[in-house]
């Protein structure tokens, strides 16, 4: 099969690099601003929250997923997907042993 | 078959160098699921950890800088747009802009690696390196009320926490090790003239550490400044 994928190579421009590092050094900022607040059992939420969307932007943008081909797309998606599998059943079962204690 | 138009870096297995680009930038981003799974066990083992030593965890975790895990936070990702930069630089065939952008990662990564080895001389000096002289007297901070920690669940953090942030460190060096030879080959020439998949697979790699980082600082720094009971 010779049927080109349909993608003309995406030029991303430096502004969009700009804007997106503006935004992750925004993030930074709150993030280190939100550790000093006491919200409670929102603390950890509030961060990890901040840092999977900062992740995202970075996939997104800067290793160009958003511009890559559809089995790039799954790939990746897969390799966090089943990450996220392993770690949430780990962590269900540690947490359910140790019921209260944590 | 018909002879196609391009440079001599389509290998023959590759109809077309898009395709060729595309199995590269696969390839690569298989490796890079292997690294989610290395460094998730460990993310894992730590949050299992912090579920049973919490107080100890939170005493460890208050000790570290946050100022020092922010600003290497932000020259991180500082160093991950000078990648695309230079990515951008090497497709636009722009040698000289190539190699500056690829040296200011250099500065940028070894700057990170000097940031943390302060933080790592201060554990050194206030003996929080796990082995025969760890010793941790700090009290665990609960919203100001003060609770003394078991030193041995301590030194648990601790061991995680150079374990993490020096397999960290050990890609950082590999990756800085890389952007070298990068700059070496830069400079005569070789990404500037069509073929640029190896900067774009090192921008890969460099982002993916760049990400690794971005969890540690709120696992490690942050989210045991305001413990939960």
């Amino acid at each position: 099969m010779s049927a080109p994928i349909e993608h003309e190579h995406h030029v991303v421009g430096p502004k969009t690099y700009l804007l997106i590092l503006g935004a992750l050094l925004v993030l930074t900022a709150t993030t280190t601003g939100a550790a000093f607040i006491n919200m409670g059992v929102f603390s950890p939420i509030v961060a990890l929250g901040i840092a999977c969307f900062k992740a995202v932007l970075v996939i997104l943008f800067f290793m160009h997923v958003r511009y890559s081909s559809r089995v790039t797309m799954l790939t990746v998606g897969a390799g966090f997907f089943t990450f996220l599998v392993l770690i949430t059943m780990t962590l269900c079962d540690y947490i359910s042993r140790s019921w209260g204690l944590w | 078959m018909e002879p196609e138009a391009h440079g001599p870096e389509l290998v023959h297995q590759f109809s077309d160098v898009q395709q060729q680009k595309n199995a590269a930038s696969l390839g690569m981003w298989l490796f890079l699921v292997t690294e989610i799974m290395f460094f998730g066990g460990m993310f894992c083992a730590y949050l299992i950890y912090r579920l049973e030593y919490f107080n100890a965890f939170a005493a460890g975790s208050q000790q570290l800088s946050i100022k020092m895990g922010a600003i290497n936070t932000a020259v991180l990702i500082i160093s991950s747009v000078t990648v695309v930069l230079g990515v951008k630089a090497a497709e636009a065939g722009k040698r000289k802009l190539l190699v500056g952008y690829l040296v200011v990662t250099v500065l940028l990564g070894l700057t990170f690696l000097v940031v943390k080895g302060f933080e790592y001389r201060e554990k050194f000096e206030k003996h929080h390196v796990p082995g025969a002289t760890f010793s941790f007297t700090d009290k665990f901070d609960d919203n100001g009320k003060q609770y003394a920690v078991n030193s041995k669940e301590a030194e648990l953090f601790f061991s995680l926490y150079f374990v993490m942030t020096g397999m960290h460190a050990l890609h950082m060096i590999i990756g800085i090790a890389i952007l070298g030879y990068m700059i070496f080959r830069a400079r005569a020439g070789a990404y500037t003239a069509g073929h640029v998949t190896f900067v774009e697979n090192f921008g890969l790699y460099w982002h993916f550490v760049d990400i690794v980082w971005i969890f540690l600082f709120p696992l490690l720094y942050l989210i045991s400044r305001h413990p939960l009971k």
